[in-house]
């Protein structure tokens, strides 16, 4: 249960943060009037959007932690038998780190009011991203031709849990995206998609973070950089 | 810094408020059915619940007659005492204490409390409760299924939970359980993203953290932690349903199921149980954190003292909340897992009786010189007290690993849970309904008939789940179909068990007294005016009661104190409502 | 005053149940009575909270009930008291725990002089295995489970050879001498619990986990299943019968004539 723990110390350091700027420690029977520790809450829109898919991502990663908490134990299982990564994960991986820079410029451009630009980046972003999917279709495909089944050993079902649970999330970003793609076309100025496309990039460049994340745990790479660590720590 | 003038009475300049975008109802259905009104979500959400926990009321019912009269029902035999208890856990745990605490009272008190309009998200929130219902509709209909529910126990262990010498284990039950529950996880990330961010962004104006009354801090802190806590039931529930259905061995190590060796191997079924305790410890608090907020409210209004020590009291809480992500162990420490995490557990579980005990210490010392109104919100607060104690402490039993050794798996550990989050949390349940049911409905309800309802409840939970302790203490274990001939259990028990079973019967029955009030008092309770209980928070403030949607009318509210101003010295009243600013003489300052 | 009179009848009431029900332990037949004065010293701190706790709101609500003229005291905390307060219940706290995990240290730790046995679970019976004449458990697996086979025992292993199978009966074991469970299931968890023993734990299956404990007094006692495993839970008991050494050996020998023939490697 390491990685959720991380986790989970990670989100109390930033809560605790918080918490302090926000006068957790104030006698409030002193203070009438408006408090001097009142930080004005901004209620307009674009904060509670940002504030939400912020929370929303906080889930999102505790759900991933603990998917990799679960793998880090079953693995330790004597029946584990590691599966070979089909070849074609890094061409994936190259499509969501094009999906993930053309969001970025999006963005950029939305706030520069660039109207074609910016259609130009969402577009790059939709077709790299579903790109990425369906390589990892065609990964699960060449994986199934090889004779490396869900039911076989579990190293296969964690992959096939661990990618679809991944691709299901890109799917649903896939459809935000689509609605901010189709209100450019109706003709919506850039600056008033200037919040959408930036929550869109978070949640892709989160996407992108949690993916390189599976992969290093795919490949291993991840279990050998601990094991260096516990070495030079004894 | 924001600058408002004083003097104002307790709302902000009309320009202030800005473009309010609301969501406007324009026809029966968009208002009362597929309503984006917190409130009315909240009461839709409150109703599912307690009409699942009727249901549930009426599983333990059978349940208690099999233990109290084994062999007189001869229909519930062993496969549905399981699927009883299965059914009954699992419905009172998540659709019924989850549900009410956070989809009832979170979505009809946060926006109120912080001085809100609404839920940030009111569309999501709509879909938060019809996703909760179609949860509740899929668990119902495995009553129907063939097969029947699951009888796994509301922990669904594997390998148990999916095998054919388990109730519903090789039929549907465990799979509608199963998805049942992750729509249901669904559903209640959808609304507490809802709680969680409102709170963080739609506060009135002058409502800084340490101004929220205690049952907002408790229903976010529970929110936060539920949203974190779930993903860790989906992600058992996802694994299971693969071994269920697909034939993977996440969970399923090498089995000889009825002389047949299954084409499993490998998995832990210890596995499941830290993912499930991951999300099940943590619950608890989920469920306990907004009843100690709001008996903390019910209390200092009808103590009219402020809360003692409100400072702590958050602290507390926040201490709670980040230390149940660390003893979920502590419901394994005989399941065969690494001996040495008792060590830990056991340590971790213990310490967090301290920031629960300073909050039991500061609700009496807020009793202690106090103005005490025996209102029926009150009695059930003082009932929570006495049974919140008691359960808690039996905690430490089971807590502190090797005492837990001979009691787990016994009637104690059915005994202690029940008492402290079963029986404790329902009190704050009723008690919270008796107090703010004048502002959901504008009528009181009945007290006559609330103290009837609260003395049967009360007295009757105490006697059900005290004895039973020391059934557990002599050795009756737990999920038994029937005791049967044991040499230690000497006929006394038997006895015991039937008068257990009685006084069962005695307070569900009177629980229909309670729904009778409900639907008695809609009509016909006494006209309750905007403010009854002479209480401070905002809630009590809103121009209409029951308050439209939108809440506040024209002008937003304006904070200008904390949520306890109660028996201020010099004030001429003994409240002082958190929007109004200083027309009185200021409160004395502290005394410690 | 019928409330705070009602919470003192429960404080009092609560504590003559505890001192004069007819419900208590079982009196315990192995060598877990720390587990007991354990158990004891927690009932001590907790039921004295409980009762301070029940008797103070009781005298609140009586004292300070409302009556006209009443008005409640402004004082929003006092730092001194709840400072005390945390000291007093960490205090209490550990006065629970630390005796708690050293006897838990040596719940843990098995005795070197400790006799392997093993106890195997499945729905819904109890099996044994003793070790035969070289004192040692042979190796199992689940996979070679059949029904000459129950246990999954190797056959290849030599020191699988002697050993003593017990198939759904009663578990037999030699007072005063320390014991060390291996447990194991073949499908579902359950559990070993003897309620005078104190002792339990689950059996997993897939894993081997343990107990150990020493019968300290003859007699017969009920082996119980305390982890829901199916429909026939409620009905997986055994017997262990706790003997003089003597007895014990006597049994032993009849024990072996019969497993010898059994498992012998001939009978592939």
């Amino acid at each position: 249960m390491g990685s959720i723990l991380i986790f989970m110390g990670a989100l109390l350091a930033i809560g605790m943060w918080w918490l302090a700027r926000q006068g957790i420690m104030t006698k409030p029977w002193l203070e009438q009037g408006i408090a001097a520790t009142y930080v004005p809450t901004r209620s307009n829109p674009p904060a509670v959007a940002r504030t939400g898919l912020r929370v929303f991502l906080a889930v999102v990663g505790s759900l991933f932690a603990l998917f990799i908490s679960a793998y880090a134990i079953r693995m330790q299982m004597p029946d584990w038998r590691d599966v070979p990564l089909p070849n074609v994960l890094w061409l994936n991986t190259g499509m969501l780190v094009l999906s993930s820079i053309a969001l970025h410029e999006a963005g950029k451009s939305a706030r520069r009011g660039e109207e074609e630009v910016l259609k130009l980046g969402l577009l790059a972003a939709g077709a790299t991203a579903l790109a990425f999917l369906s390589g990892q279709i065609l990964a699960w495909r060449q994986l199934t031709a090889d004779g490396y089944l869900l039911t076989s050993n579990s190293a296969n079902a964690f992959f096939y849990v661990l990618t679809g649970a991944h691709g299901l999330h890109v799917i649903g970003g896939l459809v935000a995206l689509g609605r901010t793609i189709a209100r450019t076309w109706r003709g919506v100025p850039p600056e008033r998609l200037r919040v959408s496309v930036g929550l869109c990039a978070t949640y892709w460049h989160f996407l992108l973070f949690v993916w390189l994340l599976l992969l290093s745990i795919l490949t291993g790479w991840a279990g050998t950089f601990i094991d260096i660590c516990r070495q030079a720590l004894s | 810094m924001v600058d408002v003038p004083f003097g104002h009475v307790g709302t902000a300049p009309e320009s202030d408020v800005g473009d309010v975008e609301l969501y406007h109802p324009h026809s029966w259905v968009t208002k009362y059915v597929f309503s984006q009104d917190a409130k009315i979500i909240a009461i839709q959400y409150s109703i599912t619940a307690l009409a699942v926990g009727l249901i549930a009321l009426i599983l333990s019912w059978l349940m208690r007659l099999q233990l109290g009269f084994p062999g007189v029902f001869s229909f519930i035999d062993a496969n549905a005492y399981y699927q009883l208890i299965t059914m009954h856990g699992m419905m009172m745990v998540v659709y019924v204490l989850t549900a009410l605490f956070l989809g009832g009272f979170g979505n009809y008190l946060i926006p109120l409390m912080i001085g809100a309009r609404d839920m940030v998200f009111p569309y999501v929130n709509m879909l938060s409760f019809w996703t909760y219902l179609l949860a509740v509709l899929i668990l119902v209909a495995s009553f129907f299924a063939p097969g029947g529910p699951s009888g796994a126990g509301w922990t669904l262990y594997p390998p148990q939970a999916i095998l054919s010498g388990t109730p519903g284990g090789q039929d549907w039950g465990i799979i509608l359980m199963l998805v049942s529950l992750m729509v249901f996880i669904i559903g209640f990330t959808m609304g507490g993203l809802n709680y969680v961010v409102t709170v963080l962004q739609a506060r009135a104006r002058g409502m800084t953290l340490m101004r929220m009354p205690l049952t907002v801090w408790g229903i976010f802190t529970a929110s936060f932690m539920a949203l974190l806590a779930f993903p860790a039931l989906f992600v058992g529930a996802v694994m299971m349903l693969f071994d269920r259905a697909l034939g993977t061995s996440f969970f399923m190590p090498s089995i000889v199921e009825m002389g047949q060796v299954l084409e499993r191997s490998g998995g832990s079924p210890l596995l499941f149980q830290h993912l499930f305790w991951f999300f099940g410890h943590p619950e608890v608090y989920i469920v306990a954190l907004p009843a100690f907020g709001i008996v903390s409210d019910l209390i200092s209004t009808h103590a009219r003292r402020n809360i003692f020590g409100y400072r702590m009291m958050v602290w507390a809480l926040l201490a709670i909340g980040a230390l149940s992500f660390v003893v979920w162990a502590h419901h394994m420490y005989v399941s065969g897992m690494n001996p040495y995490f008792g060590f830990f557990f056991a340590t971790t579980t213990l310490i967090i009786a301290i920031p629960t005990a300073i909050k039991v210490y500061n609700w009496i010392l807020t009793l202690w010189r106090g103005d005490i109104h025996l209102n029926v919100p009150m009695l059930f607060a003082l009932a929570f007290i006495v049974t919140f104690v008691n359960g808690g402490l039996t905690g430490l039993f089971l807590g502190n690993v090797v005492v837990d050794v001979p009691l787990s798996d016994t009637m104690f550990v059915v005994a202690h849970f029940h008492m402290v989050m079963g029986v404790a949390p329902i009190l704050v349940i009723f008690g919270a309904i008796y107090h703010w049911y004048p502002k959901m409905t504008g009528r009181m309800l009945n007290d006559a008939l609330g103290k009837l309802h609260f003395w049967v409840t009360f007295l009757g939970s105490y006697a059900i789940f005290f004895p039973m302790h020391y059934l557990g203490l002599m050795g009756v274990p737990r999920r038994y179909h029937e005791i049967g001939d044991m040499a230690f259990v000497p006929a006394s028990a038997h006895t015991l068990n039937a008068f257990i079973s009685v006084v069962a019967l005695i307070v569900g029955a009177a629980q229909l007294i309670f729904v009778f009030n409900l639907v008695w008092s809609l009509r016909s309770g006494r006209p309750a005016g905007g403010n009854p209980w002479r209480a401070t928070t905002l809630e009590w403030q809103t121009p209409e009661t029951p308050p439209p949607h939108g809440n506040w009318g024209k002008q937003m509210p304006v904070v200008y104190r904390w949520a306890y101003d109660y028996s201020v010295p010099g004030a001429a009243e003994d409240f002082l409502p958190q929007n109004q600013p200083s027309a009185h003489p200021a409160p004395g300052t502290s005394h410690g | 005053m019928a409330v705070a009179l009602i919470l003192v009848l429960i404080a009092a009431g609560s504590v003559a149940f505890h001192l004069v029900s007819p419900w208590w332990w079982t009196p315990i037949a192995s060598n877990w009575g720390y587990i007991d004065s354990t158990i004891i010293i927690t009932f001590w701190i907790t039921g004295a909270v409980f009762v301070a706790i029940v008797l103070f709101t009781a005298y609140c609500v009586y004292r300070f009930r409302h009556q006209p003229g009443r008005q409640a005291h402004y004082e929003p905390e006092s730092k001194r008291l709840e400072m005390w307060l945390t000291i007093v219940t960490g205090v209490g706290v550990a006065a629970m725990l630390t005796p708690g995990l050293f006897v838990w240290g040596q719940f843990i730790t098995v005795p070197e002089d400790a006799t392997d046995i093993e106890i195997l679970g499945q729905q819904w019976q109890w099996s044994f295995r003793l070790p035969g004449p070289d004192g040692q458990l042979g190796l199992t697996d689940t996979r070679l489970v059949s029904p000459d086979n129950p246990l999954g025992l190797s056959r290849e292993d030599p020191k699988a050879q002697d050993d003593v199978i017990v198939e759904g009966g009663e578990l037999r074991l030699p007072v005063g001498k320390p014991i060390k469970a291996l447990l194991r299931s073949v499908d579902v968890i359950h559990n070993f619990y003897v309620p005078e023993m104190r002792a339990k734990m689950d059996l997993v299956p897939g894993q081997v986990s343990y107990i150990w404990f020493t019968p300290t007094r003859t007699g017969t006692f009920e082996i119980l299943c305390a982890e829901l495993c199916g429909v026939g839970h409620s009905h997986m008991r055994g017997t262990v019968v706790v003997q003089e050494q003597s007895d014990y050996q006597a049994w032993l020998q009849d024990q072996q004539a019969r497993s010898f023939a059994r498992l012998a490697p001939a009978a592939q």
